[in-house]
């Protein structure tokens, strides 16, 4: 009966993502969840007690096989009759994480681990969708009309601009530990291996010669903290900063739309001697494109890049739904959650479960927070609104 | 005798037909154009005048447009040549050819732009060559040439190529035992039959250098006032929820698009009235 969902998968507007492999690929098998309610599907797991677990191509159902040959053939019969003839389909949740661009792999093993525990506290197999894409252009789907239950974007802003149409409650970022953002990130240098221009800090930058990527911080979030952490790092060092980010970004050859453009940029078109980027980025490109062909420079100063999560109030169909939601942002928190995202290269809070070199992997640096550059109520207008700083650093005012 | 035979054409009657051409041009065609319209009707003339009497956004128009507008004319030249090759003469691959001319209608835009930056970009194949003798050529204007000449080839060659291959080769031999040179013949002969269609061709061919933006955004480094062009201004206003400044980008190309193609057709209705050929 599982294959009953398939379509739904499918309309959905995430793509179909098939499981491991099963142990045994062609052996199917009935199983009962719950009284009358039976599904069918390739067998991935069989259990000590006599349960076997099925799978589908999003998630695992696991119960007593059925014996009797009417009931197999009926689950058979079901599941060729396919859509809407099943008396009671599996009450399963569905829920859509909206999500930006680097998250893509955290999220994958995360939805794995979550969909697992969930199971084990004696839920149905939930269906998780993720949906990957830039952060503003993310948020900008959610507001038209994208049904998604949980967002887990890059800016605070984006957030924001759910809770301005209505979707959220104002004080979102109160409801979640740590201003609603599980995990953090920052902003480091990858430079060419051995480092040929020696670029130790955010000053030498704006020498003459040194060619830095960074992506539009117009069009892209991220590049926005990257502007942030240049323009902390001028005012921690007594320099004024609109002239160190004018001078920095007259050494940028190339402003792409976003992060992974920019990445293939400096990577794959060996353009520039520097990429600005997320340090989950690049210690992901450190790690899919060779160690021998980059390293990685953490500057003195770098800024607190906070990615927060938010439960899309609007968008919950009923408190089944919204338990899964909280559950499933809770566990981002619990100390397997944050031991995965120690592991996909971000800096998380606790460290109980975390291997121990994924957290002695990221060396100690000063971080500011965008509380103290004024929070982004007061960055955005300022820098980046149509004819802001940023603006003002190719069209003088 | 009967009385008269009327003979009925077979095609639909022009009410019907009429009636759904005029549907599908308003939906697919009017309709946006309108809104977009609308949109700039609300803004007021004078703030999209505001918006765009910037220094940034005449520098991107004027970036698109020139660059599309050089795009276009090298099209016209070398579309008319290649059209001529793949008629006129029978050679080994002539159709392989002949199918590689749309291919820059059938690959996605984006693809497009990657491949054409991998190929340019200082360490790509031809990038590395044009290094040597100190041209840049991905991210900066040159790139964006590339890139536009690209998908701009195939308009020209398919819109003159049925042309040529109604040209009869007696035309041509009349014209000598007439007298005529070689030159003589081309000039007076040859491209005034062309010009109509080779001028349609560079008009969907201008069109189309000057909205394109999925394969120009990877190539052109999009700095202001350097490599940013018009398209991408728009994308940025968008991004900012600016959907009033983002449509008044739209209404100024919209109507330097237009007015270019008004040109054209002028002088597409000029050059058939001095030809006196239909």
């Amino acid at each position: 009966m599982t294959t009953l969902h398939l379509p739904q998968t499918i309309l959905g507007l995430v793509p179909y993502r098939p499981l491991p492999t099963s142990k045994e690929k062609d052996m199917l098998a009935t199983i009962t969840l719950a009284g009358t309610v039976t599904a069918q599907g390739p067998v991935v797991d069989a259990h000590a007690d006599g349960r076997v677990t099925i799978a589908d191509g999003t998630r695992r159902l696991t119960g007593w096989p059925v014996k009797t040959l009417r009931n197999l053939f009926a689950g058979v019969a079901l599941a060729i009759l396919g859509l809407g003839a099943a008396p009671a389909p599996v009450q399963a949740e569905t829920l859509l994480n909206v999500s930006y661009d680097p998250t893509r792999e955290l999220y994958r093993e995360f939805n794995e681990a979550f969909a697992t525990w969930w199971v084990a506290q004696g839920n149905a197999a939930p269906t998780l969708e993720v949906s990957h894409g830039g952060s503003g252009s993310q948020s900008r789907a959610v507001v038209d009309g994208l049904k998604a239950q949980v967002v887990t974007l890059a800016l605070a802003g984006d957030i924001d601009r759910l809770a301005k149409a209505g979707l959220l409650a104002e004080d979102w970022q109160s409801k979640f530990p740590n201003n609603s953002s599980p995990y953090t990130s920052t902003i480091v240098f990858l430079v060419r291996e051995g480092n040929p221009k020696g670029l130790k800090d955010w000053g030498d930058l704006i020498a003459d010669g040194v060619e830095v990527i960074t992506p539009n911080p117009k069009t892209s979030g991220g590049a926005r903290w990257n502007y942030l952490a240049a323009w902390a790092w001028a005012e921690k060092n007594g320099k004024d900063p609109k002239e160190f980010v004018a001078a920095l970004y007259k050494n940028v050859p190339v402003l792409d739309q976003a992060a992974r453009g920019s990445t293939t940029t400096f990577a794959q078109n060996g353009i520039g001697d520097v990429l600005l980027a997320w340090e989950n980025e690049a210690y992901l490109a450190l790690k899919e494109l060779g160690e021998d062909q980059f390293d990685i420079v953490v500057p003195s100063l770098s800024v607190l890049a906070e990615p927060p999560v938010a439960i899309v109030d609007a968008n919950i169909a009923n408190d089944e739904q919204r338990k899964l939601a909280e559950a499933y942002l809770n566990y981002l928190y619990s100390p397997e959650g944050q031991a995965i995202a120690f592991k996909n290269f971000y800096r998380a809070w606790d460290t109980s479960k975390a291997a121990p070199e994924d957290v002695a992997r990221f060396p100690q640096l000063e971080l500011v927070t965008i509380e103290a550059l004024g929070g982004w109520a007061k960055v955005q207008p300022e820098h980046f609104a149509d004819g802001g700083i940023f603006d003002q650093i190719y069209v003088p005012k | 005798m009967k009385g008269p035979v009327i003979h009925r054409s077979p095609m639909p009657g022009l009410g019907l037909s009429m009636g759904i051409t005029l549907t599908m041009l308003s939906i697919v065609v009017l309709l946006p154009i309108g809104a977009l319209l609308l949109k700039g009707a609300n803004y007021g003339l004078a703030g999209i005048w505001e918006t765009v009497n910037r220094e940034r956004v005449w520098a991107a128009l004027f970036l698109s447009f020139r660059l599309s507008l050089f795009a276009a004319l090298l099209n016209l030249v070398f579309g008319v040549l290649l059209a001529w090759v793949l008629v006129r003469y029978r050679f080994p691959g002539r159709r392989l050819l002949d199918a590689a001319v749309d291919l820059p209608f059938a690959l996605p835009t984006a693809v497009a732009g990657i491949a054409l930056t991998a190929l340019y970009a200082p360490r790509g194949f031809f990038g590395q060559l044009a290094a040597e003798i100190g041209w840049k050529i991905a991210y900066t204007q040159w790139g964006i040439f590339i890139a536009l000449v690209f998908v701009g080839l195939p308009f020209v060659a398919r819109t003159v190529q049925p042309v040529i291959e109604e040209i009869e080769r007696e035309v041509e031999e009349a014209s000598a035992t007439l007298g005529a040179s070689r030159l003589h013949t081309l000039r007076h002969v040859i491209l005034p039959m062309l010009l109509p269609a080779a001028l349609t061709g560079f008009a969907l061919a201008l069109a189309r250098a000057v909205g394109e933006y999925g394969s120009v955004i990877f190539i052109a480094g999009n700095i202001p006032l350097v490599t940013e062009i018009a398209p991408l201004l728009i994308i940025i206003q968008l991004e900012e929820f600016n959907y009033d400044a983002a449509a008044a980008i739209g209404i100024a190309m919209l109507l330097i698009s237009f007015a270019m193609l008004l040109a054209i057709n002028l002088i597409q209705v000029w050059s058939r009235r001095r030809i006196g050929y239909v």
